[in-house]
């Protein structure tokens, strides 16, 4: 096994921050507005750093698709102790319709060229919420999957995955190569450390076309409208089960 | 844009600093020649918001505490130094990290939000003890003290005594030279990080009959018999961080402990003040900072008249005033920092960085408690630990009246002819 882990994080808006629907109701506000690695891209980060701690795999690569931008979340990653980066340069205006489809062609290319024994993602991205790109490039490689994953054990030739589901806990034993997505418990992600920005700075992000890889950008989905949810609206109190039941005839919920 | 990479060398004598444009959350413009001074390296972009987070999620739960009880959390000492942050100029060699003074005050500045206790004990640290140690020290001193004091070892600079505050000339601690010894015997005070640390930089006097020209700087280990740390102050602000008196009655230190040359003490003390003083603009930028953002959100919210309270013109034009005030010195910190690493002069906008943030934190944290109302007064709101801990920025480390004094030698001397 080449002992090598490609991690996929994604730039998306701070979890912290308001958002805010475009007046045009295209898209959400994202100029000016602070962004950060995704949570769970985050919590994988640092699953594959573990794993090289351990000295469990050798190779820890973040890639990340997007804009120019995304560089800082690869070296925010490489500060994490990632070893090196890759950028797959996609334009703003296609960036705007890149989605989980496009991203695990993507993933699923570079995964045969790097000749990756793990892909490690975050189970969902909390911009688009999707949940689908994991599944989608474990799908075009073939490749089994460990998803929503809070505990992962790598072992030779496979790994052994504690998943969360909504029954309670599932384990899974899956050979590798595999595709993994973490979940929130998986573990607690590490501060970048202000010596390890510093070694960042020397580690190396190689650029990368899509097309280099084989893969269309095009997307078969169009985004029509962007809506804010409704207002929250004040609730009414009743006085007894009569009048609650009434209420809710007269609001067809009955 | 690839943006390159500021290192201190770069700096030496050369114009203002080409940085790499953008901060996190824009877009990366074309680099111009003279970049606005809210400009960062990528690498000092990437701390600042290493540390914001940081600062957040492993010191705010612990502020209140530490404050109540008057002391600072060993957990939190020791996260500092994992975070790498009490060594931040110190070379990779000795287990630092490395970078650069204006790392240093954009970490305070982000510390300061949060916590100026803490803030202080990594300004003290960053800007007066390492600085001292790597441009004064031996080989062996360095191979002795760097390592430590990048990895575990608070240190302390005792220079103040009861009768010698801003006269810090007029320190009477003394040191007897025997053989290959010197015996210090006296008593310091107001010694902040006096609890937590492990070594004691000692400002004492070897030939009082040369007044200041005798004033020696000491190397003294926590431990060594004759040295007493006494109880702390019981303060108004700033009171997790410990200030203490020192007494020290024949302390017997080592003739290679001395730092630098017998009798240029003094002039180390000048020129490491000069720089520390940036350390404390950019704490108390950041107690401003700090408590206005918890502030604004409040007048958005609070509702009286049937409108936000910010919504009336006399909080408006309140807010808008006290906002420049803060940009205005956060503009003269940036700038005196990035003026010394530029090894231009630098000291009169040190001490106009100095005297103006920590007049600016006194009226930013004074207005916040108003525009909170009731609740701002209260200690369940976090605003008036800020209004407490401003105070000692128009005091410490050079008094308002003497930055300003320090100030008009320069303009007179610009004017001389």
């Amino acid at each position: 096994m080449s002992g090598r882990v490609l991690v996929g994080v994604k730039r998306v808006i701070d979890y912290a921050v308001k958002i805010r629907v475009k007046p045009d109701h295209s898209g959400v506000v994202t100029e000016g507005v602070k962004h950060s690695m995704n949570p769970f891209c985050e919590i994988a980060v640092e699953e594959a750093v573990k794993m090289k701690e351990k000295k469990l795999i050798k190779e820890v690569v973040a890639v990340s698709c997007g804009p120019q931008q995304v560089q800082e979340t690869i070296r925010t990653a490489l500060a994490m102790g990632a070893d090196r980066g890759i950028h797959v340069e996609v334009s703003a205006k296609e960036y705007e319709s890149l989605g989980p489809l496009q991203v695990s062609k993507i993933l699923a290319a570079l995964a045969k060229k790097e000749e990756a024994q793990l892909i490690i993602l975050g189970k969902q991205a909390i911009d688009g919420d999707c949940n689908q790109t994991g599944q989608m490039t474990a799908a075009l490689l073939d490749w089994p999957q460990g998803t929503f994953a809070s505990e992962v054990t790598l072992e030779a030739g496979h790994v052994k995955v504690v998943r969360e589901i909504d029954g309670g806990l599932e384990t899974i034993k899956i050979n590798t190569p595999a595709v993994l997505t973490a979940d929130l418990r998986l573990n607690t992600p590490r501060y970048a450390t202000l010596p390890n920005i510093m070694k960042a700075k020397k580690k190396k992000i190689a650029n990368v076309k899509p097309a280099d890889l084989g893969v269309e950008l095009a997307s078969k989905l169009q985004v029509l409208r962007v809506d804010e949810p409704p207002q929250r609206e004040a609730g009414v109190k009743v006085e007894s089960v009569d009048d609650l039941v009434g209420k809710l005839k007269e609001a067809g919920r009955i | 844009s690839k943006g390159f990479m500021l290192n201190r060398s770069q700096f030496a004598g050369k114009q203002a600093p080409m940085c790499a444009l953008g901060s996190p959350t824009e877009q990366q413009p074309p680099a111009v020649s003279f970049a606005p001074l809210q400009t960062f390296s990528e690498e000092e972009g990437m701390m600042r918001e290493a540390v914001q987070k940081y600062a957040r999620d492993c010191i705010a739960p612990y502020v209140s505490k530490m404050d109540e009880e008057s002391a600072m959390d060993p957990a939190v000492i020791k996260s500092l130094f994992d975070q790498g942050l009490m060594g931040i100029e110190i070379d990779p060699e000795y287990g630092g990290t490395g970078s650069t003074f204006f790392s240093s005050i954009l970490v305070i500045e982000e510390l300061a939000k949060v916590d100026a206790s803490v803030a202080v004990l990594c300004d003290i640290q960053n800007t007066l003890i390492n600085t001292l140690l790597s441009n004064l020290g031996t080989p062996q001193q360095k191979e002795q003290y760097l390592s430590r004091l990048s990895t575990d070892t608070v240190g302390s600079f005792c220079l103040s005594e009861a009768e010698a505050g801003s006269d810090a000339f007029a320190l009477k601690t003394r040191a007897e030279k025997h053989k290959d010894y010197y015996v210090i015997n006296g008593s310091k005070m107001w010694i902040s990080n006096a609890e937590h640390a492990g070594v004691f930089l000692v400002m004492a006097n070897v030939d009082p009959a040369a007044g200041y020209r005798g004033i020696t700087c000491f190397m003294v280990d926590r431990d060594t018999e004759g040295m007493a740390i006494g109880k702390k102050e019981n303060k108004l602000g700033l009171r997790a961080s410990s200030t203490c008196p020192l007494n020290f009655d024949n302390v017997k230190v080592p003739e290679k402990n001395i730092l630098g040359q017998v009798g240029h003490g003094y002039k180390y003390a000048i020129g490491m003040l000069n720089e520390g003083r940036i350390g404390i603009a950019a704490q108390m930028l950041g107690v401003a900072q700090g408590c206005f953002d918890h502030t604004i959100p409040y007048t958005q919210q609070r509702i009286q008249f049937g409108q936000r309270i910010f919504d009336f013109q006399g909080l408006q034009h309140q807010i808008s005033h006290v906002a420049t005030q803060i940009e205005a010195a956060r503009l003269l910190t940036y700038n005196a920092a990035r003026l010394k690493e530029a090894g231009r002069p630098f000291i009169k906008e040190a001490c106009m960085a100095k005297y103006f943030t920590s007049e600016v934190a006194t009226l930013t944290t004074s207005k916040c408690i108003e525009w909170m109302g009731g609740v701002g007064f209260t200690k369940d709101y976090p605003i008036e630990k800020y209004y407490r801990d401003c105070k000692i920025g128009t005091i410490y480390e050079g008094t308002t009246n003497i930055q300003l004094s320090t100030m008009a030698k320069y303009i007179d001397k610009e004017y001389d002819h």
